[in-house]
């Protein structure tokens, strides 16, 4: 092949918007991929019938009421950060900060938990709680907002370094309540009188937070896409200036909106102390600041797409788990194999929205 | 000239964009050394394009390049500069804080050796004509002199075949005459030029021969002193069309903005508005020349309450004879003030509108905030998009559609719609025909005449000398941030205008 005087093998060109079908059939097309290359890793590397490991991989959600029950719970939480860092990440400000965010809101939920229980009704304590941790979080949003909107500060290294010092403060809190002295961790937090623990809905332990997260995930829809202040978050993150041409007052907007992004945060912080774990930890967390950016981006800053993208990440990381368990493999590959499927679903979005053009075998005038 | 062989030979050419629209259907052209082709076209109709396939920027979908006779490839920007193919962007591609032998050796392979090279571009720059120094940094130059650095790059990098994509756009008409006393020096000495113009009297003074092209199509090539100006317009139209600008007399002219002693500066420090007075007039075009930079953005910013001003005043007049202090309230202060202000800002797509939002939601943007609930009306932005659509000729396949994706007159007219839906009293206006084909042009001219008629002070910064002695009734000339004089529209030369552009009052010898 003479390269020199042949057309470039491939070029690759943008697309023009793709209906939504083809854009959802592309994506089902690299998660079979996805399943495929996973069952090949599977049997080179572990010798196992990859159908097996699907299947272990589904019974990880599925397997029984209570396992159902921990995926809706863990959707619920993952995808309460995500809806909160959405509003911010329409504005094109990176909030890295969820993590942090939502340990300050734990943080504030254990300390009412603890200082407060027994002195007080307990629907009172948890309207404080809620109270308290929705403060927390807004105020952690804050402070990256200020300076972002005062002096123009990079809100991305700010909300992340703020992470670690909610992480130091909480820290902190933990040796000041250790319980007993000296044991570094708090434990389970009022295990007999269960004061502040959220109430069971229907006799479920979880439906609570999974309703109101669902209502949240409405609620913000709605807020985006209907509202003024929606509107307004939308034009800043396409251009600050387009949004000063028309009056809008920019430093306002993003105080405002992390504010409500870091409420949020904190709420969420604030189901995961008071509604699941009843305890606190520097790791309670467990990444989901982080993972919820990627729920959210999956999902193009849709608040109804993200609880599909959100099931999918629980889903898949469930199902890692219960590889790990069942075969005795370490948990290592399983995160290879949620490693392998993200990459390709997040590969398919590269050709929804570029195209390969291959070379046409053409007859060549003289 | 007619017995030369063609260095350049473009046969067939096609692209496709996104699949459909096809911005050349089977294109020729022929670009001869030794000659000045003008390539003309209206908006849209596929001149970047096609001198982009030339430049490596796009790859044809179909069709050959022939250069001297042999079939050629033309993969990257490096492939073309390989061939003796420059091209110089509208934008310019320099590194503010290098000097001008950097910028031009810069990217290139092999040693470093900034003495050599300084000695080749002064050779370069006595053969042709040029006026650079070397070692002058791009931040300290001028838009022409970045321009003339363009140039060299490309000759430096021994580039036979120059292709410039409107290189006029930015000059004034003093430098415009020196880039043609070079292009012309560089046509002597047996290169082939190809230049991207909108102006047909620029045509007319500097080309040899002219292509034209019309919907991507090619319509035909002619020698230029064989045609005019009125032939070649209908050519790239299609149609015959009228050149001649409208100017109905004011109506009723009374002040309604009076600017006082107004002086801004930049974030650094550098003095862009120098006390600046002048009065804009009800139902009247004021129209503000200059070189660009020399403050017309900040000035207007300023008015709009979008620009930190030192000092100064402007002052708005009701129609009752009240006046109120426009200075140091935002855009939202202005309009709850109940003064109508529109603006047409020079930078479309960053500041007047938003590319990723459709139609709709770009007309929400002056109309969002009325009503007391807490969403905001969508119905009226979307009736709105479609009465502008309607009477504008926009021409979109919905409004429904990313404004980025309209042509460069299509996103004007949604803009200019918008602006003068809310019936203001002041029009501010900047470089609202740049980049325009002569049609959408005329009907910007023609929305703004009747604004004007309709009793608006409208204030039209404009590139394109020729216009605005055409369309302004009074013509205000700012040099350096500071006013040169004001002249009347009607009468007043051309020569003297581009005098007062670069030397405060236009006297002495420039």
């Amino acid at each position: 092949m003479h390269e020199k005087t042949h057309n470039p093998l491939i070029h690759i060109s943008k697309r023009s918007a793709m209906p939504w079908y083809t854009a959802w059939a592309i994506r089902g097309i690299a998660l079979v991929a996805a399943l495929v290359v996973c069952a090949i890793v599977s049997v080179i590397v572990t010798g196992e019938d990859p159908f097996q490991i699907y299947a272990t991989i589904f019974e990880g959600s599925f397997g029984s009421s209570r396992k159902v029950w921990m995926l809706l719970q863990n959707i619920a939480i993952l995808l309460c950060v995500a809806l909160a860092l959405t509003p911010a990440f329409k504005m094109r400000f990176w909030n890295l900060g969820g993590e942090g965010q939502m340990l300050v809101g734990g943080l504030a939920t254990a300390a009412c938990m603890i200082l407060l229980a027994g002195k007080i009704p307990n629907w009172l304590l948890i309207v404080l709680m809620v109270a308290a941790s929705i403060l927390a979080g807004a105020i952690w949003g804050m402070i990256p907002a200020i300076f972002k909107a005062k002096w123009n500060t990079n809100e991305t290294l700010f909300t992340l370094m703020m992470n670690y010092v909610a992480t130091q403060l909480v820290a902190y809190f933990i040796i000041l309540w250790e319980v007993p002295k000296g044991a570094g961790q708090i434990g389970i937090i009022n295990q007999k009188t269960e004061a502040g623990w959220l109430p069971m809905l229907f006799g479920q332990k979880y439906m609570l937070n999974v309703l109101i997260v669902a209502l949240i995930c409405v609620a913000m829809y709605v807020y985006l896409k209907y509202s003024k202040h929606g509107y307004e978050i939308s034009v800043v993150g396409e251009s600050e200036r387009t949004a000063r041409y028309v009056g809008i007052k920019v430093g306002k907007v993003i105080i405002r909106t992390m504010l409500l992004s870091g409420a949020l945060c904190g709420f969420a912080g604030m189901l995961l102390v008071g509604g699941t774990e009843h305890t606190l930890t520097t790791t309670i967390t467990a990444g989901r600041g982080f993972t919820a950016v990627m729920v959210s981006w999956l999902a193009k800053f849709n608040p109804i797409w993200m609880v599909l993208t959100s099931f999918l990440i629980v889903f898949l990381s469930r199902g890692a788990g219960q590889i790990a368990t069942n075969f005795g493999l370490s948990p290592s590959f399983a995160d290879i194999l949620t490693g392998v499927i993200l990459f390709f679903i997040i590969g398919s979005e590269f050709f929804i929205n570029y195209k390969l053009n291959f070379r046409k075998h053409e007859a060549k005038e003289g | 000239m007619e017995n030369k062989t063609p260095a350049v030979k473009m046969r067939n050419i096609t692209k496709v964009f996104a699949g459909k629209v096809v911005a050349n259907d089977k294109v020729w052209l022929d670009i001869y050394r030794g000659e000045i082709l003008a390539l003309l076209g209206e908006n849209g109709s596929g001149k970047t394009t096609l001198m982009n396939m030339l430049s490596g920027i796009y790859f044809p979908d179909e069709g050959t390049i022939t250069i001297d006779g042999k079939d050629v490839v033309i993969r990257s920007p490096k492939d073309a500069f390989a061939l003796g193919i420059g091209m110089i962007h509208q934008h310019f591609k320099l590194v503010d804080v290098l000097t001008a032998a950097e910028n031009i050796v810069l990217g290139l392979e092999g040693k470093l050796d900034l003495k050599t090279a300084e000695r080749e571009i002064r050779e370069i720059c006595d053969k042709y004509g040029f006026e650079v120094d070397p070692n002058q940094k791009i931040y300290d130059m001028s838009v022409s002199q970045k321009q003339t650095v363009e140039i060299v790059k490309v000759l430096y990098r021994g580039a036979d075949i120059l292709i410039l994509d409107e290189p006029t756009a930015v000059l004034t008409p003093q430098e415009t005459d020196k880039l043609f006393a070079v292009l012309r020096n560089m046509r002597e000495s047996g290169k082939a030029i190809v230049i991207i113009t909108h102006k047909m009297h620029e045509v007319e003074a500097l080309s040899d021969r002219v292509a034209i092209l019309r919907h991507g199509q090619f319509v035909g090539d002619m020698l230029t002193k064989n045609t005019n100006a009125q032939e070649m317009t209908n050519m790239m139209v299609g149609h015959a069309v009228t050149l001649n600008i409208d100017r109905p007399e004011p109506v009723d002219p009374k002040p309604r903005i009076i600017v006082e002693g107004l002086t801004v500066r930049s974030e650094d420090g550098i003095v862009k508005l120098d006390d600046v007075s002048f009065t804009a007039n009800a139902g009247e075009i004021l129209g503000i020349a200059g070189i660009s930079g020399c403050g017309q953005k900040e000035l207007l910013e300023a008015i709009a309450g979008l620009q930190p001003v030192e000092h100064g005043s402007i002052r708005y007049i009701e129609d009752n004879g009240e006046e109120e202090e426009l200075l140091g309230k935002d855009p939202l202060a202005i309009s709850n003030m109940g003064v109508s202000l529109s603006f047409v800002p020079e930078d479309r797509l960053g500041m007047g509108l938003v590319g990723n939002m459709d139609l709709a939601d770009n007309m929400m943007l002056r109309s969002f905030r009325r009503g007391h609930s807490l969403f905001a009306d969508r119905r009226f932005p979307r009736d709105l998009a479609q009465t502008v659509v309607e009477e504008l000729d926009v021409s979109t396949p919905g409004i429904s559609t990313p404004v980025r994706r309209l042509s460069g007159g299509n996103v004007q007219k949604v803009l200019v719609g918008r602006e003068i839906a809310s019936a203001p009293t002041v029009l501010l206006t900047a470089y609202a025909v740049r980049g325009l084909d002569i049609n959408s042009s005329y009907t910007i001219y023609d929305l703004i005449n009747r604004q004007k008629q309709a009793g608006v002070a409208v204030i039209y910064v404009g590139e394109d000398l020729d216009v605005l002695l055409e369309l302004a009734d009074r013509i205000l000339v700012l040099c350096g941030g500071k006013v040169s004089g004001i002249v009347p529209g009607r009468g007043a030369s051309k020569r003297d205008v581009g005098m007062m552009m670069t030397r405060l009052g236009g006297n002495g010898n420039a």
